[in-house]
């Protein structure tokens, strides 16, 4: 910090002033207030009552230890897949494919809990778990090797991949692991009690103990690690990066294989823990809800975990005011409203500290 | 395969790819203007749902059309609005659009699901060029939306390469500062450019509710924004290469309907990962071959003048 004399009067009084962090909570909750703003001018102007939909989806999201129940069951699979994406926009890896890495690490983990049903929960479980990482990672490593050697943007390549996912979850819940009993219904046997996550507090699994530990580990990983410190470095620019003698390369396909474990064990938790089979459908686009969550969360894994609780909420919600006829797609619709404001607020940050930089630069200049 | 099964198939190619020149024609103009638009995907979605809704209210499938080019644009524009006004980061802007399109689509398709669609587009064969051997019943028996995506194609190469607004809307692409100087405005060129290309996407998704499906079905995309964006990419941003990518692409599309019919045993699951699966290929080879050495310099790049 002792670079000049110059540029620290410069950044103090705009410190002093205000807080960096108070502009960026600001702004971002004045981002979501408006989506909300602006959804309920959409309801009002569709025919829709936006006071009582707000309300039933606030009821539906936290109204009763049921209704809380399920809104942090939602939370689990957007922490872990939001935490992968945000892990790999760190890095400026734009992995936008963390449905299909969570489908197949679903995938996995089925096969383990069909295939091995006398297996112990011991056994089982860590094994389930291993291998929805493994089979999550294995689906991102694709897209990471094209990208590291070949240049190939991994932003189609993740989607494309997104669609061969779920068709491979279609093939096989209709195909080969189609329930005998449910006459060709698109899932799987039931998975025998020890394929089953244990319960920590209502319905909610020990998927929400993995989101806090997966949490934690990235915080310290990306905060207070080299390998966290080469990350960013990659993220604000490769070329330098490089300079610096950091293998990009290989930073990539690890930083994605770590993405894509995060979104498969996402999936294992959805199958062994809340579904208890495997079905088509497996996931109401956690994969996609979750790159909005690491983008409104700034890509800070604590925060990850509270917006995600937050867009898991509007999930439920969603399902609750179908009810009352309003079709449950308005909470993918405000998902990507608050995602909009909060692009368009960031421009916002940036006029308000610039400002304040000229206004100190004036003060300084001015005696 | 016999002579007329090839040609059943080549004639279904450019059905399938009609969607994929709307769409990818559209892409081409933003970003040849330097704006990537992610969102075609969500918009075109929003087109199919709007333009069968006006096509079912009014018995009139152009009437649904025209709705889905307005729909388009006007997501368009709110697009532009964040990118070039304020200049957000366009790959995430891009991605909220999609989402929100897919959303919004779904929110206003739930009365429409199952609703039977009254005016489809339906086959025009062109009097005396569908009598044509070969050509005729590949190209000349299709619905109008496929003869105006012929036209469409050709046009936007011409305009791109051989007129002056066309060079003013590439130079913001390549260097938006040198066009600046030129006295071309900039925000005006990718507004516009921006604009067009939603409209075509909304028209592209009307194409697939009203004249190929034609019914509306949530998602009834399937990813098709996304292997538009692809086929961008796969085409060196020029619209010639897109009609040949788009067919290339229908081609593949119709050859999983018809593996079956010719006997192969195999899951019709299976067939349907062939679009996605060859994308993601020709995506690699195009990489690998060109090193993406055609791509618009100034693509991604907000631009402000020095205030």
């Amino acid at each position: 910090m002792s670079t000049g004399a110059a540029a620290r009067p410069l950044a103090q009084p705009a410190r002093a002033e205000a807080p960096v962090w108070v502009d960026a909570v600001g702004v971002r909750a004045g981002s979501i207030v408006a989506a909300l703003a602006v959804g309920a001018i959409f309801l009002a102007a569709t025919g829709h009552d936006p006071v009582h939909a707000y309300r039933e989806m606030v009821v539906g999201a936290f109204g009763s230890s049921f209704a809380v129940e399920q809104t942090l069951v939602k939370a689990i699979p957007l922490s872990l897949a939001g935490l992968g994406v945000a892990l790999a926009f760190t890095m400026g890896l734009w992995n936008v494919g963390a449905e299909g890495q969570l489908a197949v690490g679903a995938l996995a983990a089925s096969w383990l809990a069909l295939s091995a049903g006398a297996l112990p929960a011991a056994v089982m479980l860590p094994g389930l778990l291993l291998l929805g990482a493994l089979g999550g990672a294995a689906w991102a490593l694709t897209p990471a090797v094209l990208r590291a050697y070949a240049g190939v943007s991994e932003i189609i390549s993740t989607l494309m991949l997104n669609y061969v996912a779920l068709l491979w979850v279609d093939y096989l819940v209709f195909g080969a692991w189609a329930d005998p009993t449910a006459f060709s219904f698109p899932y799987s046997r039931r998975f025998p009690d020890s394929a089953r996550l244990p319960l920590l507090y209502g319905d909610v699994h020990l998927g929400a103990l993995i989101a806090l530990a997966a949490a934690a580990g990235l915080a310290v990983l990306l905060g207070r690690t080299r390998w966290g410190y080469e990350i960013r470095t990659i993220g604000a620019s490769p070329a330098a990066a490089r300079y610096a003698g950091i293998p990009v390369r290989r930073r990539i396909l690890l930083v994605m294989a770590a993405s894509g474990a995060l979104a498969g064990l996402a999936g294992a938790g959805e199958v062994s823990g809340v579904i208890h089979r495997i079905q088509q459908g497996l996931s109401p686009g956690y994969g996609f809800t979750a790159i909005i969550v690491a983008w409104v969360a700034q890509l800070r894994p604590w925060a990850v975990v509270l917006v995600a609780v937050l867009f898991a909420a509007l999930l439920n919600g969603g399902f609750v005011i179908q009810t009352a006829g309003v079709p449950a797609a308005i909470a993918y619709m405000l998902q990507a409203m608050i995602l909009t404001f909060v692009l368009a607020g960031e421009y916002l940050l940036r006029r308000l500290r610039r400002r304040r930089a000229v206004a100190a630069a004036r003060a300084l200049a001015a005696p | 395969m016999t002579p007329d099964q090839l040609v059943a198939l080549l004639a279904a190619a450019v059905t399938a790819g009609a969607p994929l020149i709307y769409a990818g024609v559209g892409e081409t103009l933003a970003e040849r203007s330097g704006v990537l638009n992610l969102g075609v995907e969500g918009v075109m979605l929003v087109g199919a749902v709007c333009g069968f809704a006006v096509a079912v209210a009014s018995g009139d499938p152009w009437l649904g059309a025209l709705a889905a080019l307005g729909a388009g644009a006007l997501l368009a524009a709110g697009y532009a609005l964040l990118t070039v006004t304020l200049g957000t980061e366009q790959v995430t802007t891009g991605l909220a659009l999609a989402l929100y399109g897919t959303g919004l689509s779904a929110f206003l398709g739930k009365p429409l699901i199952g609703v039977p669609n009254p005016a489809p587009f339906r086959a025009f064969p062109v009097p005396g060029l569908a009598e044509l051997p070969v050509l005729g019943p590949i190209l000349f028996r299709q619905d109008a939306l496929v003869y105006l995506s012929y036209g469409l194609a050709l046009a936007a190469w011409w305009w791109l390469a051989r007129t002056k607004p066309g060079l003013h809307l590439r130079a913001c692409g390549e260097n938006p500062e040198a066009a600046d100087a030129m006295g071309v405005n900039v925000a005006a060129m990718r507004y516009g450019a921006v604009i067009a290309g939603g409209a075509l996407a909304g028209l592209a998704g009307a194409y697939l509710s009203l004249a190929y499906t034609p019914a509306w079905t949530e998602n009834m995309t399937g990813g098709l924004g996304w292997i538009a964006i692809a086929l961008v990419i796969f085409s060196t941003w020029n619209p010639l290469r897109l009609l040949a990518g788009a067919y290339l692409f229908g081609a593949v599309d119709a050859l999983g309907f018809r593996v079956q019919l010719l006997g192969v045993e195999t899951s019709s699951i299976l067939l349907r990962m062939l679009p996605y699966l060859f994308t993601l290929a020709v995506l690699v080879v195009i990489t690998v071959a060109r090193r993406q050495a055609s791509v618009p310099a100034a693509l991604g790049r907000p631009y402000f003048r020095e205030e």
